[in-house]
């Protein structure tokens, strides 16, 4: 990749990287991709970068520059194609999370049942600095021990049983904000 | 359908008719093809197979089946929009990304009853000439994209997709597509771009209707989960007999959601306009919590414009009727009233605030939402929408000016109607509406000691931009 996209895609360590892989392609998920990428016209291969972008996120924690160009290659398009998606969707990052990423919704049914005070109780107890999430530049928030991270997700269909948040890909609702501690139970090592 | 049993403390309530959601919270029932099969699933396909595909779109235009996704557009007038000399392929997308805040009906289909979505799909395939479809699901659904795929794959093993399904000569396939978690994939034509592999930018209309030029250009119909749910119900009863259910124009069955400040909260199966929000709220809810008294209403998912709870409308209603004066509670849960109130049906999610609730706060919790979700593309909603978030700030932390209500209301009204896509609706109309109905509660919350404020200081992320890089 040109230095001018790598300098774009610079994946500062946290201290979550440890739990996650460096990027490395392997059969497994060439052979995933392969799958995935035979789901569009022969001709329209591009429709299956976010595809691409899910298998890498979720075997490597984060979209590094590497990924990008390995999927860039599968695709058979310029890197900057698929970059230019990865920094359009909040749902893609390029920094490692935590173990568990805990994405709490946000929106109004979640706020008016206590989801912004259930984020400061999971910050308070992971030792998490809140003060350092900023919507748009830096949404996920890392706990020093790297185990935990947070983020602020936008309405998750599910007001009916508010609060709500997903850990990594489990759903959990109703958690009320006393219940942060029973939560973060369940996700210990 | 007395043999069906629910879940403890899942039952509908007596006013509800079950559809689309027969078997949700059903006891023994579970997502697999056996079970669905058990149930007669799969019947509608087979009988639909038989029929001309133009019969089955007429049958869909007469049903009256209007679109669950948030217009309201009648879904077989949608289907008839597809160009008659077309000779490209034509695409089925079902919109499964269900990111309207105050939604959440899809969820259940898409995690309790996936063969019932597959079924109408197929169908609506056979009818449009569809032999490749997608279902774009969001990628907040993880659990349901898995259990998507192995419903896919369960139907792809009984010949129920592939090819020449169930010896009709029929031949189609549908797979899935995850989004990353931006609501603007739910806009169609964002969907569309997001489907090419693209940034989600909204298409104009015109051109891009996609009925014409949709998914690589080529004629795409785009329906909600539960609007593809509704067509394998019409091939079932006939669509006489399913325009027999809700009100005339308004017809069938649709899930309303209600979230917010009422003691039981919950999805909810009724037939459209035949039930009212004084009786959604008060006899099916429960009414508001111990001590409190409703306030106002999001009837139709966060982009419809907000009621107030003691507010008068003066309408025809029913739909063609004299006009009259109704009160809030009597309005009928309906595509053409709730338009006729000066609001949406929308998607059918209903938010309910109740006295304890500031105004201001409500509202900066939505504008929130717009701001960060406008895809940029167009000036009016990618500044309008964060500016407005900036004063709402300000004015829940108590530091706004009265003229700063006025420069809500005016932005709202330069975004609105002058936007590619209708987001810019969505974000303006909340504004308006809030504006309109409680400017005194926001005005009280001003000073005219903050008019001296300085509000142009920019944060340190924003200043970045401004640093030599290096
Ligand atoms: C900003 C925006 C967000 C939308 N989000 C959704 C959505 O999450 N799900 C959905 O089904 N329709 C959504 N829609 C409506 C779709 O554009 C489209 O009208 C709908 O999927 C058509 O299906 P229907 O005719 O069955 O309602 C959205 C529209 C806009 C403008
Ligand atoms: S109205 Fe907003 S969301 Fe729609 S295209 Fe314009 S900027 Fe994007
Ligand atoms: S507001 Fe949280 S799930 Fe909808």
């Amino acid at each position: 990749m040109s230095d001018v996209l790598n300098n774009l895609v610079a994946s500062p360590q946290t201290p979550g990287t440890k739990h996650y892989a460096p990027f490395a392609v392997t059969d497994e998920i060439n052979a995933q991709a392969d799958k995935r990428i035979a789901q569009y016209p022969d001709d329209r291969k591009r429709s299956a970068v976010l595809p691409l972008l899910h298998i890498v996120q979720h075997e490597f924690g984060f979209i590094s520059s590497d990924s990008i160009d390995w999927i860039a290659g599968k695709l058979d398009i310029e890197q900057i194609k698929v970059l230019e998606v990865v920094t359009f969707y909040p749902g893609l990052r390029q920094t490692a999370p935590g173990k568990f990423h805990i994405r709490v919704c946000r929106t109004l049914s979640c706020a008016m049942g206590g989801s912004y005070e259930l984020v400061e109780k999971l910050c308070e107890l992971t030792k998490t600095d809140l003060s350092k999430m900023d919507p748009h530049h830096h949404p996920i928030v890392v706990s020093p021990c790297g185990q935990y991270s947070v983020e602020f997700a936008e309405c998750l269909a599910s007001c009916g049983t508010a609060p709500v948040c997903l850990v990594n890909d489990d759903f959990h609702e109703g958690v009320a904000p006393d219940m942060a501690g029973d939560l973060l139970n369940k996700y210990k090592d | 359908m007395s043999d069906i049993q629910y879940i403890d403390g899942k039952q509908p309530h007596q006013r509800e008719h079950r559809l689309i959601f027969k078997n949700i919270d059903r006891v023994g029932w579970n997502p697999s093809l056996d079970t669905y099969r058990n149930d007669g699933g799969y019947k509608q396909l087979k009988d639909a197979l038989k029929w001309e595909p133009k019969a089955i779109t007429n049958e869909v235009k007469k049903s009256g089946l209007r679109g669950r996704g948030g217009a309201g557009f009648p879904t077989g007038v949608k289907w008839g929009f597809i160009p008659p000399n077309n000779t490209k392929p034509v695409y089925l997308i079902c919109n499964a990304d269900e990111s309207e805040p105050g939604t959440f009906k899809d969820r259940y289909i898409l995690h309790q009853d996936p063969h019932q979505l597959i079924e109408g799909m197929v169908i609506s395939c056979f009818a449009v000439g569809a032999h490749l479809a997608y279902i774009y699901i969001r990628e907040e659904f993880p659990e349901a994209a898995e259990i998507l795929e192995r419903a896919l794959e369960e139907a792809r093993n009984a010949n129920l997709l592939g090819d020449n399904i169930l010896g009709s000569g029929f031949n189609c396939q549908i797979h899935i597509h995850r989004g990353a978690g931006a609501y603007i994939c739910g806009e169609e034509t964002g969907l569309i771009e997001s489907l090419e592999g693209k940034r989600p930018y909204p298409r104009i209309k015109p051109p891009y209707f996609p009925a014409a030029m949709g998914l690589y250009m080529c004629p795409t119909i785009v329906n909600n989960v539960e609007s593809l749910c509704h067509v394998k119900h019409i091939i079932q009863m006939g669509a006489e007999e399913y325009a027999k259910l809700g009100t005339p124009r308004n017809t069938g069955t649709r899930i309303v959601c209600v979230s917010g400040d009422v003691k039981k909260p919950g999805y909810f199966e009724i037939q459209v306009g035949k039930m009212t929000m004084g009786e959604l709220l008060n006899d099916v809810c429960g009414g508001p919590k111990d001590g409190r008294k409703f306030k106002a209403v999001i009837p139709g998912g966060s982009s419809a414009k907000i009621l107030r709870c003691d507010e008068k409308f003066n309408v025809s209603c029913p739909p063609g009727t004299e006009k009259r004066e109704i009160s809030f509670e009597e309005i009928p849960l309906d595509f053409d009233t709730l338009a006729a109130c000066g609001t949406m049906a929308g998607s059918g999610g209903v938010i309910v605030m109740d006295d304890s609730r500031k105004m201001s706060w409500v509202l900066n919790n939505l504008n929130k939402f717009y701001a960060h979700e406008s895809c940029g593309q167009c000036t009016p909603c990618r500044e309008g929408s964060t500016w407005m978030r900036k004063i709402t700030d300000r004015l829940v932390a108590g530091k706004a000016s009265p003229s700063d209500i006025d420069t809500l209301n005016s932005i709202a009204y330069q975004i609105d109607g002058k936007t590619v896509c209708a987001f810019g609706e969505a974000c303006s109309w909340p504004v308006e509406a809030m504006v309109d109905k409680f400017r005194a509660e926001l005005v009280s919350e001003t000073s005219e000691d903050n008019e001296s404020i300085a509000h142009s200081a920019e944060s340190e992320a924003q200043r970045r931009f401004l640093q030599p890089q290096g």
